[in-house]
């Protein structure tokens, strides 16, 4: 599914079929909508994701349950990560607004970084349980909990890359409307992944421990 | 009490409107007895019946009168036709609209409250009214045989289901591993058998015969030879098919069960005179091949406030051997 | 090296398979070989294959569609012989292993590459040009969801002769699709296959929806959108909303199968009910998807060919948002028989009846649109009134299975096989061939041959009634449905009229055919001049047939909902502008037909276990589409003489009336 991020990325190219006047501004604003619709749809997936999570949620099978392998403070860290990281994406997108290729680009990295950190310690936690015979086939609430987490991560992973690519383009283009509008899906990308983030900590770790 | 009576008086009520359906008349023209559904021999499927030709008959009051005027209407305004009124802007009346929408709604509203009432009355987990007390059968589809446990009796068949007339029989469905769906179509509601979990069901025939019993939902290769008798029989033949079963000798330990369970297809029937303790338990607990059963595992859950009961971690003590 | 994947995988010792596969075979070698005969590959790549043409993709849609038919109902007709044969007492000529995978395969073949490629082509096709638009608002990847449906399509053909397809049913319940009861291929060919496709569909439904909101003529509001362009959005809206929960769904019946996780296992925690509620959520507003755009063809059809406006239209676009909205409320109807309790079952059973509602004042719009027409008997109108009369009893059926008790009997049984059935042939296929008529010639600039539709239509009508009537007598017998051998000697005659019913179809489709194939010669006598040859009243009809690449010279400006039969009234349609401005148009390209290729070789490695080509070219098709990203010559004006010199052709041919 995360392939479908780049190749609606790459529809903004600038061609404009609209039956109303030519403009760059009703292509990102079709691109735009396009992306909104794309994210609802990847809303969807979660949405299934985290209904699968509830119901398995003590289908354990004699295996641990949440209070027994979750390590909050850790994912609090994490969390952290992931929070300060929308932070700096937003703080590219002023930089980009003030056409400031360097920052913008200085920002990127700095959320890239903090993205890298996040998925790091999720694939070490992840590690860490499936050495202690914890893994996703230990049980059905473990299949959930690494599936839903590990899709998110998937999705923290693809934002990743988008950013490498977008840092190609700005190297190669400038901020040109074309990247422009790209960097705002990304934004958006980024943004709707913090959202989810909040439900995953939420759901998964904070009620999976004080159940 | 007041809940029996009610379905009791409900189904006259829908014997009553029976009579207006519709479809009545048309069912003596389908030929009786090749049609199972149309021909119950219990009272469940004789409520269903009943409640196939209201449904249906409401339906035909806007069904048939839509086709006949589909057709009239092509006819009549058929392009060949010029004495016929031809309106080109005419496109919108809020008589016709309020009628259009109104009609399928009021339909709709009778046959919901008609839906309402008998899902519940006709609620498959629901105990039949009966001076009889009731018989109560386990049931395990296995691939691709039916196993059927009698837990009073603690005797056990293969393919053949025996129960006396005029007498509610509780049905209590797991599977050994695929979805299976235990059907008499003649006796009515059908239901899933789902493996780690139990469903229930309440059936009873009035007329004595046998019956076919099959699975109704595709389970693999030898799904179209999961088939069994359903016998109804006088409480006289059904003690005496209890005997006969008890003198069969044979018995359904639990390794006896591991080899029945082995996939295989048109399998002859099978009596049991004794039966495994907690045999059903134990399948539906997933533990007949000394695994750790699901109850034990803490997973006991329930996961509708009425369906689905996960295997439960009581042992349920009518399972008891002898009894 | 090669995984799973040996020799034994070829079932050469299967002479009904290996029949089929040559069949199959010598077909693609047939179509290679005309292509080379007539020098047809560079047309064929450069205008069709690497086409962003919306049009274009549309009727290759349909092509596909076509061809899938085909593969399909030979299925219908193994699957009709064997109960005809084995109901007569023997095992038939199918073992229950191969017949298994023939029902399993008629059902995601019909429905998957069948019925939604032919919904999604005419959407393609039309709802652009009914906008008043060029193309759609992502050509691009209009064009990867298309090659990403072929790529499915591919994959479930290719299993045909290399390992085996799904013996589960068109929606792999497990615990039968798990690992333990179908070791195989079979079921990681229909997962693959399935997600390949199912990206493709939910392009494409945002790629719809952002043209229908996005790109609409100037004055063209959503309430003067012509309705089947409302139902396209509504059934675009379903594919977002509903293709993702497939997704996620087949997603984890895969890492069941592949990484041991236990979702949807019996025991270890996991919950095969799950699967069965997460899957209907997805599939029952398939059910609206496919045929919600048909009621659009209809309202069309019956509005063109009455010569009157579309009765009721504000209520027809509110039955149809209900529709989209209730679809979503009533999936649980699909097993009323899992013990769910009375209230829920009746909850779902009474929402079901709810859309029964709406569906109704639907026909009573068509019917009060023919009412006072003048209604002429072109074959588009004889789909549609076929569908009217089919569809009411389709839909009685079906709500007659939503009352709980009525389904508790009625469940699996060849009844509800008839009821939808009798809704999908009588609501989707006779919906596609309407369109398909109706809108031909526009996409080719003539017309079918009417004779022969006539034929075609006749024939599945009544091929229909015979078929599937004795299926609902049969349901009534308890005949259940998937049986390899129906054990009862009662239902063989039933079952042997059903298999001549199907036969009658299958002339149906052959004069399809062959009404393509005479139209084709006849081209000339049935050529369409002026661009509306039904006497149109939406936009589509307001430029030449086939329509320039471009649709439009000029953006029409709509001020009324008919907008075409509102320009032809004030006399400013199919006028020629005295000057033009050049269109901004995309380049054609090969990149998603790429992508979408190693889309195919990735889903054939992961069913197979060859871990090395999956992550190989799972890299290389996410690189072509990044480095698509990087390509920044993707589009072209269209210089003014070029069009002054296309109109001018289409004007100068316009029969002159003054």
């Amino acid at each position: 599914m995360t392939a479908i991020a780049p190749a609606l990325e790459d529809t903004a190219s600038g061609i404009d079929l609209g039956a109303h006047a030519d403009g760059h501004h009703d292509t990102q604003s079709k691109v735009t909508l396009g992306f909104w619709i794309y994210l609802m749809s990847d809303c969807i997936i979660f949405a299934c994701l985290f209904a699968t999570f509830s119901v398995l949620r003590h289908a354990t099978a004699g295996g641990p349950d949440g209070r027994e392998i979750f390590d909050l403070p850790y994912v609090a860290v994490e969390t952290g990560c992931l929070l300060v990281s929308s932070f700096t994406y937003g703080l590219a997108m002023l930089a980009m607004n003030r056409d400031d290729r360097s920052w913008t680009m200085g920002w990127l990295v700095v959320t890239m970084l903090l993205g890298m950190t996040f998925v790091g310690m999720e694939i070490h936690e992840f590690a860490g349980l499936v050495a202690k015979g914890f893994g996703p086939d230990r049980s059905g609430f473990l299949s959930a909990f690494f599936t839903l987490v590990g899709t998110h991560g998937l999705h923290v992973t693809a934002g990743i890359i988008w950013m490498m690519v977008m840092m190609g383009h700005l190297m190669r283009r400038g901020l040109t409307e074309a990247n422009r509008t790209r960097l705002m899906c990304l934004s958006l990308f980024w943004h709707f992944l913090d959202v989810i983030w909040i439900g995953v900590f939420t759901v998964v770790y904070l009620m999976g421990v004080a159940h | 009490m007041s809940g029996l009576y009610g379905m009791a008086r409900r189904r006259n009520w829908l014997r009553r409107t029976r009579n207006i359906a519709l479809l009545g008349a048309i069912a003596p023209l389908l030929g009786g007895c090749h049609y199972a559904l149309l021909d119950p021999a219990g009272p469940i499927g004789q409520d269903e019946l009943n409640i196939i030709y209201l449904a249906t008959g409401l339906m035909l009051l806007v069904v048939v009168p839509v086709i006949v005027l589909t057709l009239l209407f092509a006819w009549r305004y058929r392009a060949s036709n010029t004495k016929a009124t031809y309106r080109p802007e005419w496109s919108h009346s809020g008589k016709i609209e309020v009628v259009i929408w109104s009609i399928p709604a009021i339909i709709v509203a009778i046959l919901g409250y008609v839906t309402w009432t008998t899902s519940h009355t006709l609620d498959p987990y629901r105990p039949i009214a009966s001076a009889n007390k009731p018989v109560e059968v386990e049931v395990a589809s296995l691939n691709w045989k039916w196993l059927f446990i009698y837990p009073q009796l603690g005797i056990a068949t293969v393919n053949e289901l025996a129960f006396p007339v005029d007498t509610p029989v509780e049905f209590r469905l797991t599977s050994s591993r695929v979805m299976n769906a235990f059907f008499i179509p003649r006796l009515g509601t059908q239901i899933y058998t789902m493996a780690g979990m139990q469903t229930r069901l309440s059936l009873m025939a009035d007329r004595v015969g046998t019956y076919q019993g099959m699975s109704s939902n595709f389970s693999g290769d030898g799904f179209s030879t999961m088939r069994f008798a359903a016998k109804a029989m006088s409480a006289k033949d059904f003690g005496a098919w209890v005997e006969k079963v008890r003198a069969s000798h044979e018995a359904l330990t639990l390794s006896a069960y591991r080899k029945l369970a082995k996939p295989s297809e048109n399998l002859p029937v099978e009596h049991y005179a004794t039966v495994a303790p907690h045999l059903f338990h134990d399948i539906l607990n997933l533990c007949t091949d000394g695994q750790t059963c699901i109850d034990a595992q803490h997973m006991a859950r329930r996961m509708t406030s009425h369906g689905h009961e996960m295997a439960m971690a009581k042992r349920p003590h009518t399972l008891a051997h002898g009894s | 090296m090669f995984g799973k994947l040996t020799l034994a995988a070829i079932p050469y010792q299967n002479p009904i398979i290996l029949g089929a596969v040559a069949f199959m075979v010598i077909c693609v070698i047939a179509v290679l070989a005309l292509v080379t005969y007539f020098r047809f590959w560079s047309t064929l790549w450069n205008d069709w294959l690497t086409s962003v043409d919306h049009k274009r993709i549309g009727v290759m849609y349909i092509v596909l569609a076509t061809i899938m038919l085909l593969r399909g109902f030979a299925d219908a007709l193994m699957m009709r012989l064997q109960q005809a044969l084995a109901s007569a007492g023997g095992p038939g000529y199918l073992p229950p292993e191969h017949f298994d995978q023939v029902f399993t395969a008629h059902g995601v073949i019909m429905i998957f590459f069948m019925a939604m490629p032919f919904i999604v082509g005419l959407m393609n096709v039309v709802v652009p040009m009914q906008i008043g638009a060029r193309d759609v608002a992502f050509p691009y990847m209009n064009s990867l969801s298309f090659w990403l449906t072929v790529a499915g399509a591919i994959l479930v053909n290719l299993s045909l002769g290399i390992g085996d397809f799904a013996k589960t049913g068109w929606l792999a319940y497990p615990p039968l699709s798990e690992l333990h009861m179908s070791p195989g291929v079979g079921v990681d060919y229909y997962i693959w296959s399935l997600q390949i496709a199912g990206i493709g569909t939910l392009l494409g439904g945002v790629n719809m929806i952002t043209t229908i909101l996005r790109m609409r003529a100037p004055g063209m509001t959503l309430m003067r959108m012509p309705i089947f362009t409302w139902t396209s959005l509504c059934s675009n809206m379903l594919i977002v909303a509903a293709f993702p929960a497939l997704t996620a769904t087949l997603a984890m019946l895969s890492l069941d199968r592949y990484l041991g996780m236990h979702f949807f296992t019996a025991g270890s925690g996991g919950n095969p009910m799950m699967y069965i509620n997460l899957i209907w959520i997805w599939g029952h507003p398939e059910v609206y998807i496919l045929v919600l755009p048909c009621f659009g063809v209809y309202s069309e059809v019956v509005a063109t060919f009455s010569g009157k406006p579309l009765f009721g239209y504000t209520s027809m676009v509110y039955a149809t948002v209900c529709i989209t909205v209730l679809s979503f409320m009533v999936w649980l109807h699909h097993f009323f028989t899992m013990g769910s309790g009375a209230d829920v079952n009746a909850f779902f059973g009474i929402m079901t009846m709810i859309i029964a509602v709406p569906t109704g004042v639907k026909i009573f719009n068509w019917l009060f649109t023919i009412y006072r027409g003048r209604l002429r008997f072109e074959p588009p109108v004889l789909w549609t009134l076929g569908f009217m009369v089919t569809f009411t009893i389709g839909g009685m059926t079906g709500v007659l299975m939503a009352v709980p008790p009525a389904d508790f009997v009625l469940h699996n049984s060849l009844f509800l096989i008839a009821h939808f059935h009798n809704a999908i042939i009588g609501g989707v296929v006779f919906g596609v061939m309407a369109g398909m008529n109706y809108w031909f010639p526009k996409a080719f600039g003539f017309k079918l041959d009417p004779f022969w539709g006539k034929v075609s239509f006749w024939c599945w009508i009544i091929g229909f009634y015979v078929a599937f009537m004795p299926l609902y007598a049969l349901g009534l017998m308890g005949m259940t449905r998937r049986l390899d051998t129906p054990h009862n000697p009662i239902w063989h005659t039933y079952l042997v009229v059903a298999m001549i019913g199907a036969v009658i179809i299958f002339l149906g489709i052959l004069a399809e055919l062959v009404q393509i194939a005479v139209s084709l010669r006849n081209r000339e006598v049935l050529r369409d001049v002026t661009g509306d040859p039904w006497q149109g009243r939406t936009l589509e009809w307001a430029t030449s047939s086939p329509p320039a690449y471009y649709n439009f010279p000029t953006t029409p400006i709509v001020t009324a909902r008919d907008a075409f039969w509102d320009m032809k009234q004030r006399g400013v349609a199919m006028q020629p502008l005295g000057t033009y401005h050049q269109i901004h148009m995309p380049r054609n390209t090969a990149t998603g037909l790429i992508i979408a290729g190693f889309a195919t070789v990735l889903g054939f490695a992961l069913i197979w276990h060859i871990w090395w080509l999956a992550g190989a070219t799972f890299v290389v098709a996410f690189g072509v589409a990044i480095g698509k990203s990087f390509d920044e010559d993707r589009d072209y004006y269209v210089p003014v003489e070029e069009i002054e010199r296309t109109e001018k052709r289409y004007f100068a041919q316009l029969p002159s009336e003054g």
